[in-house]
């Protein structure tokens, strides 16, 4: 079987940059990603994209390419369309690939695989015509497909990001519905130091805002009691904003509340993971390179925490530092001296997040739904159905999961996990980290028959 | 169906013909087959196993599962496929095809 010397899981900004500079220090490299083409979810298809639409998508979007060509041109192995489904001790891991599986052993391996968006549960939020923000983006980017009557609802700089980017294609939004408040704002201003030093963010995001106020899209800020209306599909948003009610009709809701590390092959791993309450959110435990208590997995990007496509990339080639000095290729030397630069520019663009967190958290309405609310989408289970479980004394997600099978469905909680915890949380009086999380077990996405008995299965190498 | 899709198509691509449900569309050749569907005026893709509801793509990134269409007898996620000619795509309607997955 292929042995390599790293196995990058994922090609968005952090595996993209972290596969190039490890080919250069001399480290076998494949990189293995789910989607047809390279980019992650920032720079999704941006090697096409970029030459058709870059100038509505931005150029933040279009620097993306300069990665892509990088990894494309280097001696990567790069894999598209390989879905990583099982991560065993060795390593050995099993993906899916033009419907047959396939497996492949690493010495190390590299966690890129980002964010997810933060699920934003609301009465409604099931009906067809309803999606997340980053979907949006995605259909513009990669399809150039736009939603026509298009209302965006949530908060966070992402969401001004869409609009502006509508704008420019000559769609605008109907309206922004967003859910901060004045009082957010405020306690956010302790942090703005950070914020005016990491300016560059501050400036881009009044450029968009300006951009929406001058396409003359309506903004309702501080927005509660918000639903979606319709009987087969989204048909209008319906909300209070300064004690009065709202209702616009419109066919599509974008929603959109903050991203979140997507766990799922961390947790596959029993990687540790703890809830860090600025980010509302838990993150894998690791060291200063980004490598987990399971000596030889890395995890490096949105994964490891929300900070940002350039964050990500530097933390990618951060990461590599440490895996090519462990591989006998850099001196444990020259691998500090370079990554001093990394780290201070990893400060400078982490510098802004503190304010961005505090100014545009998530909305308390999503995190605890009233009861009828939808909350696994897959099993249909209700916030309510979860408050009872934990009457009946459930502390945990997996007690939870067993009870009303929220989280047994096909995306194995990657829309309610965070929502369970959060419910279980509430109604048992304790943190997150005590509540925990679901059990994560392979495989990662289903595998169907044919895809596993068209797996070539070979011995593994080394080992006895 | 609806006549009028509520997304626009900015890309002007060789169409293909395909089937929804039986109903021949034609869609950009090579594009994303979820987007393409939706851009058509698709407005379900199929019903819960569990209350019947309505769904349509959420996530447009293979996590959510909600753009599940059955080709050749295998249930797949529309979002992570491409659109080809011929291709006979229904609405799954295996309950709980996924449940425990493999
Ligand atoms: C939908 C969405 C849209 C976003 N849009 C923007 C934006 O426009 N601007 C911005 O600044 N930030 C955006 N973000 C935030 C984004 O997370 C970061 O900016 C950046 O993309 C993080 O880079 P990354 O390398 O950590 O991960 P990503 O760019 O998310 O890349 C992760 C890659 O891993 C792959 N992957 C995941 N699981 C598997 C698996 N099991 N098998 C194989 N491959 C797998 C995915 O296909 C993906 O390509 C967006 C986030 C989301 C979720
Ligand atoms: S739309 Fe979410 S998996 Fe396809």
């Amino acid at each position: 079987m292929n042995r390599r010397d790293l196995l990058v899981i994922g090609a968005g900004p952090a595996g993209m940059a972290a596969a190039a500079k490890a080919v250069k220090l001399g480290l076998t490299v494949t990189v293995l990603d789910e989607q047809p083409r390279a980019g992650g979810q920032i720079y999704r298809d941006v090697e096409r994209a970029a030459k058709a639409r870059g100038a509505m998508l931005g150029k933040d979007y279009v620097y993306g390419a300069s990665l892509a060509a990088e990894m494309r041109e280097s001696e990567i192995e790069y894999l598209s369309g390989s879905i990583v489904w099982a991560i065993e001790d060795g390593f050995r891991v099993s993906y899916t690939r033009d419907g047959s599986g396939a497996q492949i052993e690493a010495d190390r391996i590299l966690l890129a695989t980002g964010a997810l968006e933060r699920p934003m549960p609301l009465p409604g939020w099931t009906l067809p015509g309803v999606m997340t923000a980053g979907a949006g983006q995605i259909l513009l980017k990669q399809s150039g497909v736009l939603a026509r009557r298009a209302v965006l609802v949530g908060t966070g700089p992402l969401l001004y990001l869409i609009a502006a980017q509508m704008v420019r294609a000559g769609t605008p939004p109907l309206a922004l519905v967003e859910t901060q408040t004045r009082s957010d704002f405020i306690r956010a201003t302790r942090h703005l130091g950070g914020a005016l030093r990491g300016w560059r963010y501050l400036a881009k995001g009044l450029t968009m805002l300006a951009a929406i106020q001058r396409a003359g899209v309506p903004r309702f800020t501080g927005a509660t009691d918000i639903s979606v209306e319709g009987q087969d599909r989204a048909e209008a948003v319906v909300f209070t904003c300064a004690g009065r009610e709202h209702r616009i009709e419109c066919d599509t809701v974008f929603l959109h509340h903050g991203v979140v590390p997507n766990v799922q092959a961390a947790r596959s791993l029993d990687i540790p993971h703890e809830w860090r309450a600025d980010q509302a959110c838990f993150v894998p435990q690791l060291d200063g390179w980004g490598e987990s208590p399971v000596a030889g997995v890395f995890i490096a990007g949105d994964g490891a925490g929300i900070g940002g496509a350039k964050v990500a990339e530097i933390a990618g080639r951060l990461a590599v530092l440490k895996i090519a000095e462990a591989a006998g290729r850099l001196s444990v030397k020259e691998r500090d001296q370079r990554a001093a630069p990394l780290r201070r520019m990893i400060r400078r663009e982490l510098a802004a997040r503190p304010f961005l967190d505090l100014a545009y958290p998530p909305f308390a309405g999503a995190l605890a739904p009233v009861d009828e609310t939808i909350i696994c989408r897959c099993e249909e289970v209700t916030a309510g159905d979860i408050r009872s479980a934990a009457k009946l004394g459930c502390l945990g997600p997996n007690q939870a999961k067993s009870f009303s099978r929220a989280g047994m469905g096909p995306c194995q909680g990657r829309y309610c996990g965070l929502t369970v915890t959060t419910l279980l949380a509430g109604a048992n009086g304790q943190t997150a980290d005590q509540t925990g999380y679901y059990r994560i077990r392979p495989p990662l996405k289903p595998v169907t028959l044919g895809e596993l008995a068209a797996m070539s299965v070979t011995e593994p190498v080394g080992k006895e | 169906m609806k006549t009028a899709s509520p997304f626009l198509e900015l890309d002007s691509v060789e169409r293909v013909e395909l089937s929804f449900n039986g109903e021949l569309l034609h869609l950009p050749d090579g594009s994303n087959l979820a987007a393409a569907l939706l851009a058509s005026g698709v407005d379900a893709f199929r019903k819960t196993p569990v209350s019947g509801a309505p769904r349509a793509p959420f996530c447009m990134m293979g996590a959510c599962f909600d753009c599940l269409v059955e080709i050749d007898g295998v249930v797949q996620q529309a979002c992570m496929l491409e659109v080809r000619a011929g291709l006979e795509i229904m609405s799954p309607d295996t309950t709980g095809a996924f449940d425990e997955p493999a």
